[in-house]
């Protein structure tokens, strides 16, 4: 039977949306997504009210929801990650209730524990059959890996399809099958797919970045981790992949054959799949529009959901051996922060940050030592993403430091002749360059965010900053 | 000891701040070519800030000046000698009177500031052809001078010749430059190689250099640093018979023995000396510790 | 040192100070813009300050856009455009 239905009004109307309720997204669109904005604009203009919208990730291109908020139309906002425009207006207090922040494992789970409800999930869908089957691997919109969209798929109430591609049923190689689907609208276009290379997803040419990046792939051979069966993630910054290519030479050059990458997947672990460094990709979203071209035609270049890749209970992060992630801030007990800059407006979040360091073998930071005069190394972190005794080691131009926790990893660092030195030194030879900033000023009386680890619990909490 | 030698631009203050981390053995911060006229006076107040606060570290720290037909020389040795800095890049040298000129001047803020004398060094850039044509007497005529440097891009345009990747055409002023500074005891210095992509061809220009004498290379990209470090570095077998060497006249000597041989080959004072001078540069690149 | 006309030093570059000296009729003004202004906004102006006071500068006015620059690179940038700023060098 047709789940086909006239626009996303007429969707919106039978699924009894209502004042009150929880609406969902994904966001494998990144920056080019244009679902969010056109269903919010619509229940602005059927008059509900009081909408918690659970995206599992924000960007710069989903700003009009700052409006909505204002409005009243949207009164909750939950994410996994939010990008600096709709940041700076919560961390200025545009929302009463504060933002819920998840990790990508953190998200489905919470559906799955039933602790965070769905009563209506929006599935943006490249290509989509009347009768809701979807795939993101086809269509004028292809955006390759559909993980995130999976747990909404499953646990909401309702669900609405909404695609720019509508081919004859059923769908060849579909992610999403029709029997979670309730409605399926066809929209003439779900976003821009040149809007998925968002952020930095190239090999940086700046020399301090490539220092990072050599460390990194040195801490990595030194720590005994790199042979057969090795598995692997990275981030898209540029340092990250940078060492990612170094890794890759070493495996390449010492014959290793390795299991599996993972993550937000872009096209250099594309080619480290294709040159034989890994067995399989498992990818839950594409970076770039190489990795959306092979994961649509290379069966070895896997499509999971956001809860196997990261869920808590038992998912593929756990069998991870090292990830290397970026850093805004990191604490003298190793707590990271990529949530708020370091003037506490919310930035970014923690993404598969704090999944990954869980369940990985050797969980990398790299970070500069310095930005702009401003010191890697704090204290305390203005807000706690990823705590510090689930990161491994943090390597930066100036040196490398290892958690206490890790004394037999140190020592091999130590052993491999690389610059090993404590995290309050660091810090020291940061501040020698910067001189000793002063803390920011935050609105302590008002929280904006809600950090939650993996878990559930609350982590940390986002201050609410202070305008002059 | 010095195998690679980093310019940096002398007004840029994010290049300048990381400029230890970049793995090479000497620095040099650039007054001349990578500073227009108009900011020449801003980028050596920045230089000599950074000698004075910043406190680079791990690496020798050398200030290329302008050259001594311009009017900035003395103002940049003005600004940047009384802070020290491990030696100063003299560019365009023609001949032993344009680094006597320099030398004095140098000597006299040396004096006035209580420093020892001799405290900087100079580096001669020899980058025209009447400076290769007096590369010895340039090499020998002050106990500043600790090293020369070929510019070949200057050179080829004062040879009127087209600069090529290959470098036959100045191979020559390679051979000469060598010759004239190992004649006077001080290190020599490659011309940069100026393809910054190109590291396969950065490998063969340095090989290339290394097998001519030269005591290391000159670099206008962090990305070649490594390269020539390591083609510039003593090989595993090189230092592991250079340790051979060592132990086998320590040996000799406790035994009483004056004829030593090591598989088979008279070891005589040329080879220990090199051996010797093997484990010096291990010393230094390594630290003396243990490793593989 | 008297500054007689405006000047100025330094690029809007990361890491850098644009800075530009004006003469003024009554004493020091400090105009500061900075990236790192709660961090290192005071620290800023007290070292704006000893660059005027080595200087002898009594009268001018003082603009700095920081970038994240450090702080002998903020001395730098002063420096110049007070040197540039009090007539024919």
């Amino acid at each position: 039977m047709s789940k086909l239905i006239g626009s996303i009004r007429e969707a919106i109307e039978a699924c009894g949306l209502k004042d009150g309720m929880t609406i969902s997204f994904h966001h494998h669109m990144r920056n080019g997504d244009y679902v969010l904005n056109m269903v919010l604009d619509e229940i602005a203009k059927m008059g509900i009210k009081n909408i918690t919208v659970n995206a599992s990730s924000v960007f710069d291109t989903h700003a009009p929801i700052i409006d909505h908020i204002k409005n009243g139309v949207v009164t909750g906002l939950e994410c996994n990650y939010m990008g600096a425009k709709v940041g700076k207006a919560i961390s200025e207090g545009v929302m009463e209730n504060p933002v819920i922040f998840r990790s990508h494992g953190g998200r489905p789970s919470d559906m799955e524990k039933g602790t965070s409800h769905i009563d209506v999930a929006f599935v943006a869908a490249p290509t989509a059959d009347n009768r809701g089957n979807m795939t993101g691997k086809y269509g004028k919109s292809a955006c390759g890996s559909m993980g995130y969209a999976f747990a909404d798929a499953y646990n909401a109430d309702k669900v609405v399809c909404i695609t720019d591609n509508l081919v004859e049923y059923p769908v060849v190689g579909f992610s999403i099958p029709e029997v979670y689907v309730d409605h399926v609208v066809v929209v003439d276009k779900i976003g821009e797919p040149s809007g998925i290379v968002s952020g930095t997803t190239k090999i940086t040419k700046d020399p301090v970045g490539l220092k990072m990046a050599q460390y990194a792939a040195k801490v990595v051979k030194a720590s005994g981790l790199l042979k057969d069966g090795f598995s692997f993630q990275t981030g898209a910054g540029g340092a990250t992949l940078a060492a990612a290519k170094y890794i890759k030479e070493m495996m390449l050059e010492d014959n290793i054959k390795g299991s599996f990458g993972m993550g937000g997947i872009t096209k250099y672990m594309v080619e480290m799949l294709n040159e034989g460094c890994f067995k399989a990709l498992i990818d839950v979203q594409c970076f770039d529009l190489d990795a959306v071209e092979s994961i649509k035609n290379n069966p070895n270049h896997m499509e999971v959901s956001a809860s196997q890749y990261a869920g808590v209970n038992g998912s593929a992060v756990n069998s991870l051996d090292v990830v290397l992630l970026g850093a805004t801030q990191v604490d003298l007990d190793f707590n990271v922060n990529v949530h708020t800059d370091s003037n506490g407006y919310i930035m970014g979040g923690s993404g598969g940050h704090a999944d990954t360091a869980a369940g990985s073998k050797l969980a990398i930071i790299i970070a500069p030592l310095v930005r702009a005069r401003l010191p890697l190394i704090v204290d305390r972190v203005t807000c706690i993403t990823t705590p510090g005794h689930t990161v491994d080691v943090v390597v930066t131009q100036r040196g490398i430091a290892v958690n206490p926790n890790r004394p037999e990893l140190k020592e091999k660092l130590v052993k491999a002749g690389l610059p090993v030195v404590e995290i309050d030194e660091l810090k020291a030879i940061a501040e020698k360059i910067t001189g000793v900033p002063k803390p920011i000023k935050l609105d302590e009386s008002k929280v904006v965010a809600k950090v939650l680890y993996r878990d559930g619990t609350v982590i940390d909490t986002i201050k609410k900053v202070v305008t002059e | 000891m010095r195998r690679s030698m980093l310019f940096i631009p002398g007004n840029t203050p994010s290049l300048i701040v990381n400029g230890d981390i970049l793995g090479a053995d000497s620095i040099i911060l650039d007054l001349e070519d990578a500073v227009s006229p108009a900011e020449k006076d801003s980028a050596r107040i920045l230089v000599r800030n950074t000698l004075k606060h910043l406190g680079l570290k791990g690496c020798e720290i050398v200030i290329r000046i302008n050259p001594v037909d311009t009017d900035f020389w003395y103002k940049d040795l003005d600004e940047i000698v009384p802070h020290k800095p491990d030696a100063i890049m003299l560019p365009k040298v023609n001949g032993p009177e344009d680094v006597k000129k320099v030398s004095e001047y140098i000597a006299g803020i040396e004096e006035k500031c209580g420093m020892e004398k001799n405290t900087v060094k100079i580096i001669t850039l020899i980058e025209t052809t009447m400076g290769v044509e007096n590369a010895f007497h340039i090499a020998g005529c002050d106990e500043r001078v600790i090293a020369m440097f070929l510019g070949a891009e200057d050179l080829t345009a004062d040879l009127r010749c087209v600069r090529t990747k290959e470098g036959a055409e100045i191979l020559y002023c390679r051979q000469r430059l060598v010759t004239a500074a190992r004649a006077c005891g001080v290190d020599v210095y490659d011309t940069p190689f100026t393809d910054v992509e190109d590291i396969e061809g950065l490998y063969k220009d340095a090989r290339f250099a290394k097998a001519l004498g030269f005591t290391g290379k000159v670099s206008i990209s962090p990305r070649h640093v490594e390269g020539i470090n390591e083609v510039f570095s003593p090989t595993k077998a090189e230092i592991e018979y250079a340790h051979e060497v060592l132990d086998i006249i320590e040996e000799a000597k406790r035994m009483g023995r004056g004829v030593v041989s090591l598989r088979g080959k008279m070891i005589d004072a040329p080879i220990v000396n090199r051996a010797k001078q093997v484990i010096e540069m291990e010393k230094a690149i390594y630290g003396g510790t243990d490793h593989e | 040192m008297k500054i007689v006309k405006n000047a100025v030093a330094g690029t809007l570059e990361s890491s850098d100070a644009y800075v530009q000296v004006e003469p003024n009729e009554a004493g020091i003004e400090i105009v500061l813009e900075s990236v790192v202004l709660t961090q290192f906004g005071d620290d800023i102006k007290a070292s704006v300050m000893e660059v005027l006071a080595e200087n002898e500068v009594t009268n001018a006015k003082v603009s700095v856009n920081d970038r994240g620059a450090i702080d002998c690179t903020i001395r730098a940038r002063v420096e110049t455009a007070l040197k540039r700023a009090q007539g024919d060098l």
